[in-house]
């Protein structure tokens, strides 16, 4: 390259020439040798299937081929792409090259990555889709060499690729789903349509009655060709670029100097932005009456990675600019860094008006406090702590905003796009009208985009410059400022008759909210009505607060407290199933919730209580378990001094879980709307964001079957405030039980006026004959037309004119509580047991999950493949949770010192689906997302105890703490 | 100022000689497969704090590729990655390299990290050090005014430290062959192990690497341990292999306890662990021992299985 001839020569030029092939296209580009091969593909080739994660190799999203060998484009310097190979994910489906245009081994590769595509489709592999370019750019590598791997050899090929969704499972099932393909021969059809997969159909499409099948995704296919746009993916080509400025602090108080030295300094940087550019409440919280998180920090800062300034303008340039040269001047004050110090007598406090750093209490008070002093009984306590949890979602947070005449528009990566309007309207101070939020695809949320990051930001900047403005945040920025999983330091005592009747549980936690209200209340209410888990209590006394520290705002995540709060009670429950001589299965299935028992907070289960047959379902499993680790552990112990394997111990854990579907006592609506347009088209509204879980599919498939048409037949609009109703929050596990009720009733409602048009029958089949222009409806014997022309029509609920527009919003009943905590918290629950397997070498205090048998009561399962993803990727987190993942602010602020579960930690994954229908629920259902996770760190616990005795009382349980406990155990 | 006005330049030569040229003229940032300069950027920019440096490019210089046999070993070129490592057709004596080379982090950093770059970049957790401690690995580094060759042991200094200079690169990794009878069959072996906290994509916590010949006779005629990440510096651990010198396969009794009770923690008393997030350093102390344990154990076993 002309590089090379320059050596001698003073500098090269800022630009030069590579020529180069992506995608079977030879190219000449000038480019910055300094970019990677990452940016010149999404920003100079605009091939945005590539993703970026973490940009430092720890992540593979932005995997691609070169020369066809994987590699992280993050980490390729472009000036090393001259006269190299590029493969990216827009080489198979989406390619518009046909064979005759490509050599056969182009072609060859291809075939196999259209196949991974269709494998990946089919098995279910793809949930958010962030990670799905990286992975099937590994799997690729993989089968172009070896196309007949073995499961092993397929997560070592995608070893450096991370998931947080899937757990791995599907995965890995769909590249060796392909091996087998191509082994058969079976990829010779080129130009397929996805549609005519080769793998077997399962006919879901055509039929009516789509709920309970395994529909592959409906929104699946653009995750997977790499069409799909996240966050980063799109903004207007005259979007300024805004890169936040964030406090190197977590307690400081600073002063600003004037920004025109900056600004004529620097010629590009457009304008920098402060807490007093703010036109309306420099604040945002998810609580409407606690808006404490300023969007600029205004004179103190109360985290570290807290924003400060927005500089906006090139990219280039506003990223050039150094801490160094702004005109901030800190002074760093001491940090209230622990729970203990912030609660200690005369610690400073965060917020004025909050005494001794608590945010709120929470409460639970139910029966008789003296059954904990009785002497007749069995009772064990203990004391928990556990850590700060990152979402660690693949996609950071990215988006746009752009003025539109006097309103807003915000395209944005996210969980809730009606609190972004609250919260954008809110800090612009204009109307709720005046704000359009337009979700992207979401590349993972977890929880941990509910809360708004970048959108108040890029609000303001659009809103004040009325020019488009963008951002992406880095990995570093995302973990130090995202929300957490709170740390909790929890206090728990069981009591049981010596029969093994539960009597009493009282829990007292604290958990740390860090330096902004953000979900801490919901935290610290829904604990207390979940601390003593499905079991029949009836003396429940739990006390919770949330804390403030000098530490990122903890958040919503996966469970809300509840995974911490398991922890402490099921490790008590094992113990009192010990005392009274029960085994543990049998001692929670003889307190299992059934209907018709009441909860601590006074609430009677009418239905849907499903725990015992959970239990039922893992019997036989649970006693091979617990069968092979005591042989085991016989033997291990005899050989003790004898040999390598007398280091290996394991033990076989258990855990339950109930989980309140939506929010706690607090109304918590849903509307959806499906319409017969004046063209014949059916048309979904549905604005509830698919994070990934799968909604989008779900709510078709219970809508589809509500109205009586195939899914095929039905135009999707999603997410976009403009045009659906308010679906609530992607959170609490509540879409497919809430919005999924509303999707019904409105898929009734346009049922039933479609009929009456007719006057056919309530059990006709309904269709709608597009080329004769007529609505049908077949009876057996007998049919009904009427031409759409004829038909009657109204104006929708956004204005426009239609056939008929069928409406259905649900609110599930639920009660206030009173000061005990008393009151209907939930209109329904679930519930589920997991039962493990773990390996732990005494040698190192590795703990090795083995096996999973997780037993989910999901009222009805609208779509078995979609839940299977939830319980694997939630078996997955709760791993992570368990034996790995700590964030520490400062310190694992990045996805090499902050480990979440890779390809190789997987244990094998076996799920009963347990079907106890909720009356209130769409054909029965209710939620699993979070139940999924909820109890699996307290099964990894239980099992340990098994193996060892111990009772681990800090998470996560890493090999030096693991090690630790066994030293102390005598091991 | 200069850093906000001007531009950082990207030299990317294909002869050595200019490269030699260039370092001898100016500070510039080497790069060979990125995989540590990228993330290092991207630090200092979430911080706010850009680095603008001038890179050389040495990935054009094809004379540092690949890898050779020399009458008295083997030569590494300073563009070998692990995966050409890998690919390699070389004796026993190099699985402990290629075993560190299969956990560094995950293929895609394997198909461009390069072995040299490890060493360069001198992390105490760095993969390939131990492996190359035991095989008496040794550098060369040129400069415009020639070459010196020195011992890897010497090389890396520090964390973050080693001896090149400024006008110097490292052009090749040069082993030496651990003697004739290493060659002809297996009588030696080398292994490798790594403790981390997941599977894939992980720094160590401790790692070890062993090389054991043993004689006809079944005596222990050679032997060489090291441990990474528990001091600045991986360390070859002298006291031990003085201790294990001579042994006789028939003489340990069966079973591994006695073979396990061969380490202690005086052979390792002399390094440095640190608390960090992934352990503390009485773990590291722990895990060092048993590391070596169970590479002591897997050398004996395999010999055992090799000559029964």
């Amino acid at each position: 390259m002309s590089l090379s001839d320059s050596s001698q020569n003073v500098l090269s030029s800022p630009e030069v020439k590579i020529s180069f092939c992506v995608n079977a296209q030879q190219l000449q580009l000038s480019i910055d040798p300094f970019a990677t091969l990452a940016d010149l593909l999404r920003d100079s080739l605009q091939l945005t299937g590539t993703k970026i994660g973490c940009e430092a190799g720890d992540c593979g999203a932005c995997t691609v081929l070169l020369d066809g060998k994987q590699v992280c484009s993050c980490l390729v310097p472009a000036a090393q792409c001259d006269g190299r190979e590029v493969t990216t994910i827009e080489s198979g489906s989406a390619s518009t090259l046909r064979d005759e245009n490509l050599s056969a081994e182009q072609a060859r590769q291809k075939r196999i990555l259209e196949l991974l595509q269709q494998t990946f489709h089919v098995c279910g592999a793809a949930q958010c889709g962030i990670c799905t370019p990286g992975m099937l750019m590994s799997a690729m590598d993989l089968l172009l060499v070896n196309s007949n791997p073995d499961r092993r050899e397929v997560e070592d090929a995608i070893g450096g690729t991370l998931c947080r969704c899937t757990g791995y499972i599907k995965i890995v099932d769909a590249v060796l789903a392909a091996s087998e393909l191509l082994a058969a021969g079976k990829c010779h059809a080129a130009g397929y349509k996805p549609a005519e997969s080769v793998l077997a159909d399962t006919g879901a499409k055509q039929n009516l009655k789509i709920v309970g099948l395994p529909v592959p995704r409906v929104d699946g296919w653009p995750k997977l060709d790499g069409s799909e746009r996240y966050g980063a993916d799109k903004a207007p080509a005259d979007a300024l670029w805004l890169r936040l400025v964030r406090a190197p602090y977590a307690h400081a108080v600073f002063e600003l100097g004037s920004f025109d030295p900056l600004i004529s300094r620097f010629p590009g940087l457009v304008r920098v932005l402060s807490a007093e550019d703010v036109p309306g409440h420099n604040g945002f919280g998810i609580y409407p009456d606690i808006k404490d998180q300023p969007v600029f920090a205004a004179g103190r800062v109360l985290y570290r990675g807290e924003p400060v300034l927005a500089l906006v303008g090139e990219k280039s340039v506003v990223e050039s600019i150094s801490e160094s040269d702004l005109p901030i001047t800190y002074t760093p004050l001491p940090e209230l860094d622990t729970m203990d110090k912030a609660l200690a007598d005369g610690a400073m406090r965060l917020h004025e008006n909050r005494k001794d750093n608590i945010l709120i209490n929470g409460r639970v008070k139910k029966g008789d406090s003296s059954v904990f002093d009785r002497d007749d009984i069995l009772s064990a306590s203990g004391s928990w702590q556990t850590a700060f949890v990152e979402h660690a979602y693949i996609e950071p947070e990215a988006g746009f905003a752009r003025r539109v005449g006097d309103r807003i528009e915000v395209t944005a990566s996210t969980q809730a796009p009606q609190m972004d309007l609250e919260e954008v309207a809110n800090v612009l101070g204009v109307a709720h009208d005046a704000v359009r939020i337009i979700p992207s695809a979401c590349g993972g949320g977890f929880g941990g985009k509910l809360d708004v990051s970048i959108q108040p930001a890029l609000a303001v900047a659009a809103w004040v410059l009325g020019q488009p403005v963008r951002t992406v945040l880095s990995r570093i920025e995302s973990m130090c400022s995202s929300t957490k999983r709170h740390p909790a330091s929890i206090r728990a005592t069981a009591v049981a008759s010596r029969e093994g009747d539960l009597l009493g549980y009282r829990l007292n936690g604290d958990f740390n909210t860090g330096a902004y209200a953000s979900w801490g209340p919901t935290v610290a209410g829904r604990v207390p009505a979940h601390c003593c888990g499905p079991y029949k209590v009836d003396n429940v006394f739990c006390e919770t607060r949330a804390i403030h520290t000098h530490a990122p705002p903890s958040g919503a995540f996966r469970g809300f407290g509840t995974p911490q709060a398991a922890i402490a009670r099921e490790l008590l429950y094992d113990q009192l199933a010990d005392a009274a001589g029960l085994d543990r299965l049998q001692f929670r299935y003889r307190n299992a919730f059934r209907a018709g028992d009441t909860t601590p907070t006074g609430q009677t289960l009418n239905a849907s209580c499903g725990l015992a047959e959970c239990l039922d379902a893992l019997r036989d499993d649970w006693h091979t378990m617990r069968q092979e680790c005591d042989e085991h552990n016989a033997a291990a112990k005899a050989e003790r001094n004898g040999g390598p394997s007398g280091q290996l111990l394991k033990g076989a854990g258990i855990a339950c879980m109930w989980y309140g579907c939506g929010n706690t006592a607090l109304s918590n609506p849903s509307t959806m709307r499906v319409e017969l347009a004046a063209d014949g088209r059916i048309i979904f509204y549905n604005g509830a964001v698919d994070i990934g879980q799968g909604s989008t599919t779900v709510l078709l498939q219970i809508c589809a079957e509500a109205l009586g048409l195939p899914i095929d037949e039905f135009n999707l609009v999603l997410g976009d405030t403009d045009l659906t109703e308010d679906a609530g929050k992607t959170s609490a596990s509540r879409q497919t039980f809430v919005s999924g009720k509303a999707a019904q009733l409105a898929g009734e409602d346009l049922r039933h006026q479609l009929l009456g048009f007719l006057g056919a029958n309530t059990d006709a089949k309904l269709s709608v004959d597009r080329k004769q222009g007529e609505l049908v409806a077949s009876m057996e014997l007998s049919e009904l037309r009427k031409p759409l022309a004829q038909l009657p029509s109204v104006t929708n609920t956004r204005g426009a004119e239609v056939i008929a527009e069928g409406v259905g919003c649900f609110d599930p009943p639920i009660t206030a509580l009173d000061e005990n905590g008393q009151g209907k918290a939930y209109a329904t629950y679930a519930f589920a047991a997991q039962i493990c397997q773990v390996d732990i070498d005494l040698r190192f205090g590795r703990i090795r999950p083995r096996r999973f048998v997780a037993a989910h009561d999901v009222g009805r399962a609208v779509n078995p493949q979609l839940i299977e993803g939830q319980i694997h990727g939630g078996i997955m987190q709760g791993l992570g949770m368990a034996l790995m993942e700590e964030y520490v602010p400062g310190r694992t602020e990045n996805l090499h010192d902050y480990l979440i579960p890779s390809a190789g930690d997987v244990p094998h994954i076996d799920i009963k689906i347990i079907e106890s229908p909720e009356p209130l629920g769409p054909y029965g259902a209710k939620g699993v997302g979070e139940p999924a996770l909820v109890p699996t760190p307290a099964a990894i616990l239980s099992a340990i105890r098994d193996a060892t005795g111990i009772v681990i009382d800090r998470v996560p349980v890493i090999p030096s703490r693991m090690h630790a406990e066994l030293r102390r155990a005598g091991f | 100022m200069q850093q906000n006005t001007g531009f950082a330049a990207y030299f990317r030569p294909d002869k050595l000689e200019d490269s030699l040229e260039l370092l001898s003229r100016q500070s510039l940032r080497v790069v060979a497969g990125a995989t540590d300069i990228y993330p290092a950027r991207v630090a200092h920019r979430a911080w706010a704090n850009p680095q603008l440096e001038s890179w050389l490019d040495i990935s054009a210089i094809s004379s540092l590729q690949g890898i050779t046999t020399t009458a008295t070993g083997w030569r590494l070129g300073a563009l070998v990655t692990w995966s050409d490592l890998l690919a390699a057709d070389l004796p026993p004596c190099f699985n402990a390299l290629k075993a560190a080379a299969r956990e560094v982090g995950g293929l895609q950093i394997q198909n461009r990290a390069t072995v040299a770059g490890n060493l360069c970049n001198a992390s105490p957790a760095a993969d390939g050090v131990p492996p190359l401690l035991c095989l008496d690995a040794q550098v060369e580094l040129a400069s415009a005014g020639g070459k010196r060759v020195i011992p890897l042991a010497e090389f890396i200094l520090g964390n973050r430290q080693t001896m090149r200079r400024s006008d110097e690169l490292l052009t090749a990794i040069i082993v030496p062959s651990p003697g004739s009878t290493a060659l002809a069959g297996n009588s030696l072996d080398s292994r490798f192990f790594k403790l981390g906290a997941r599977k894939y994509l992980v720094i160590s916590i401790v790692m070890a690497a062993g090389l054991v010949q043993w004689d006809e006779n079944k005596n222990l005629v050679d032997c060489r341990f090291s441990i990474g990440s528990c001091s600045p510096v991986a360390q070859r651990l002298t006291a031990f292999e003085n201790d294990l010198a001579g042994l006789n396969l028939d003489d340990m009794a069966r079973g591994s306890l006695a073979v396990a009770e061969l380490v202690t923690l005086d052979h390792i008393e002399f390094l440095s662990p640190i608390d960090d997030v992934r352990a503390d350093a009485i773990y590291r102390r722990n895990a060092a021992v048993a590391c070596l344990q169970e590479l002591l154990e897997s050398h004996v076993s395999f010999y055992r299985a090799s000559v029964s």
